[in-house]
């Protein structure tokens, strides 16, 4: 159970949860990693399966963040970072933190405020072709750049909503999987990482330490050229909890080089079609993120698009057999980087 | 109108349309005017204050007293750890010992903080920065104080005071622009 909590009145939501769905007295827990919850989840109920310890496992992410008014919401994301040194005396926010991140980016490579409404845009076009998103209206650049600073210089069409959601997936060993059903998606590596409490401790600003560690161990697993990454996947999940992170996680997965990841929206490279098609399903910006669902859905998303079930209009086309979900948690305190593969991983 | 008034206003008019209901109806029901969905207004509230030791880093509270920004530093290592903690990561058996920051920095990165979380609601728009101290090669994050934040500018010259956060009261510290902000 990927669950994050705190604005939400259920402290044991995965008694409740297996309650309401008939499966009292089957093994439950909750996992938390911040913003990464549903891929933390997911990754502890792979590791039972692979090890042998489970048969199957459900993982469910879920999250109910209107049960509390906005600025309490504010005050619980922004307390997801240190909380003594960063929180308590300067108040940052997580549009705040991931801020920090654009104003360094954008001064140091000269990237505008319109090329981060430009992901808005790509994204809010793809939430309008899924029908689960929840918003579900195209934007502009000019309404994106109308709209009010959260904390300058990212506006509100730069950040992801307040979200209630969630999503679930089945694991199983493959003796199971093949009786359960005949188009199986593996699992076929997951990268894990934490970068610092502190923000203040990072080496830089311009890219997650944590998401970069995340991929190349990912890759690794995977047995990928890390240098030649979009030729071997056919689309991705990242984690674009602001616009400015959507363009940072480019560079981190080395999709692009450092600086030049803002290169591929302003080509539109990551649409359907592009170079490599990215968040075709909204992402966190037009699907929603409620905290620890997303990391589900990511997972929900990558089976759809491998299967051939996503929408049309935002169907990618299916030549490797492979998607990658790009997971953080945080801004960078934890990231989570999994292939999903529609063949049975090597070795 | 500040945040907070805006907020409380908010939930006092929630509080007005729960207390109709309850008369009317018996229950303090809402309906969520996005959604038209129904809502069960807590009818309990939870107030969270937490009491956190600092007892390790006392002596950063004391120097910060008389004006000096202090950091931990590892005695077999040489790191340098800032925000201080009182044990070496790198050497678990190394000890540290206290050391005084200089002031001297530049500014890498900063933020306006529009939207604040309700325990920051009463204060108006804040400027949010991190600056690099490059002779310790240590970076300080804090509230920035200048007035206009246009002149704000990656790499620019910045010193690290002392500063009394109001109106709660209390010892903090800040980045302040050399130049004219």
């Amino acid at each position: 159970m990927g669950n994050a909590g705190g604005w939400s009145s259920e402290a044991l939501v995965p008694v409740v949860v297996n309650e309401y769905s008939g499966l009292t007295g089957k093994g439950a827990f909750r996992v938390e990693a911040a913003c990464a919850t549903g891929s933390a989840a997911i990754k502890a109920a792979a590791d039972a399966v692979a090890s042998g310890v489970a048969d199957i496992a459900l993982v469910v992410g879920v999250e109910k963040m209107n049960e509390s008014p906005t600025p309490i919401v504010v005050e619980f994301i922004g307390r997801a970072g240190n909380y003594f040194w960063e929180f308590e005396n300067f108040g940052l926010t997580f549009p705040g933190y991931y801020a920090l991140y654009a104003t360094y980016y954008m001064q140091k490579y000269g990237v505008k405020e319109e090329d981060l409404c430009e992901v808005a845009v790509k994204n809010h076009y793809y939430g309008s072709l899924n029908p689960k998103a929840q918003f579900q209206r195209r934007i502009t650049v000019e309404e994106c750049m109308k709209s009010r600073y959260i904390a300058w210089p990212l506006k509100l069409y730069d950040c992801s909503p307040i979200t209630d959601g969630a999503a679930a997936v089945i694991l199983a060993s493959e003796e199971l999987a093949t009786k359960i059903t005949d188009s199986p998606v593996w699992i076929e590596a997951i990268g894990v990482s934490t970068g610092t409490a502190n923000l203040s401790k990072r080496e830089d600003y311009d890219g997650l330490k944590a998401a970069r560690i995340a991929a190349q161990e990912a890759y690794k697993r995977a047995k990928l050229d890390p240098e030649n990454i979009v030729k071997q996947i056919d689309v991705a999940d990242v984690h674009d909890c602001f616009t400015i992170a959507e363009i940072m996680a480019y560079e981190d997965l080395g999709f692009a080089k450092r600086g030049e990841g803002v290169k591929l929206i302003r080509e539109k490279q990551t649409y359907v079609g592009g170079l490599i098609p990215v968040n075709v399903d909204g992402g966190l910006k037009a699907k929603g993120h409620p905290i620890g669902a997303t990391g589900v859905s990511m997972a929900v998303e990558m089976t759809k698009q491998l299967l051939g079930k996503a929408e049309s209009g935002r169907q990618v086309t299916v030549k490797n057999g492979r998607g990658l979900a790009h997971n953080v948690g945080g801004t960078g305190h934890y990231c989570y980087v999994t292939i999903y593969s529609l063949s049975k991983p090597k070795g | 109108m500040s945040q907070k008034a805006e907020f409380e206003a908010f939930l006092k008019k929630m509080e007005d349309m729960v207390a109709f209901a309850k008369a009317q109806f018996g229950f303090p029901i809402l309906i969520d005017p996005r959604t038209g969905i129904v809502m069960w207004y807590d009818q309990r509230e939870l107030k969270v204050k937490f009491i956190i030791s600092v007892d390790k880093v006392r002596k950063f509270f004391e120097a910060l007293r008389e004006g000096k920004l202090l950091a931990t530093k590892c005695k077999s290592t040489g790191r340098i750890l800032f925000p201080p903690q009182a044990d070496c990561p790198d050497d678990p058996k190394s000890e540290v010992e206290w050391i005084e920051l200089p002031t001297e920095g530049e500014l890498i990165t900063w933020t306006i903080i529009n939207v604040k979380p309700y325990s920051f609601s009463h204060y108006p728009d804040y400027i949010v920065g991190i600056a690099r101290l490059p002779a310790v090669n240590i970076n300080v994050l804090a509230w920035v104080k200048c007035k206009d934040p246009s002149k704000l500018k990656q790499g620019m010259k910045v010193k690290i005071t002392v500063e009394k956060r109001e109106p709660e009261g209390y010892l903090t510290y800040q980045i302040v622009p050399v130049e004219e902000c």
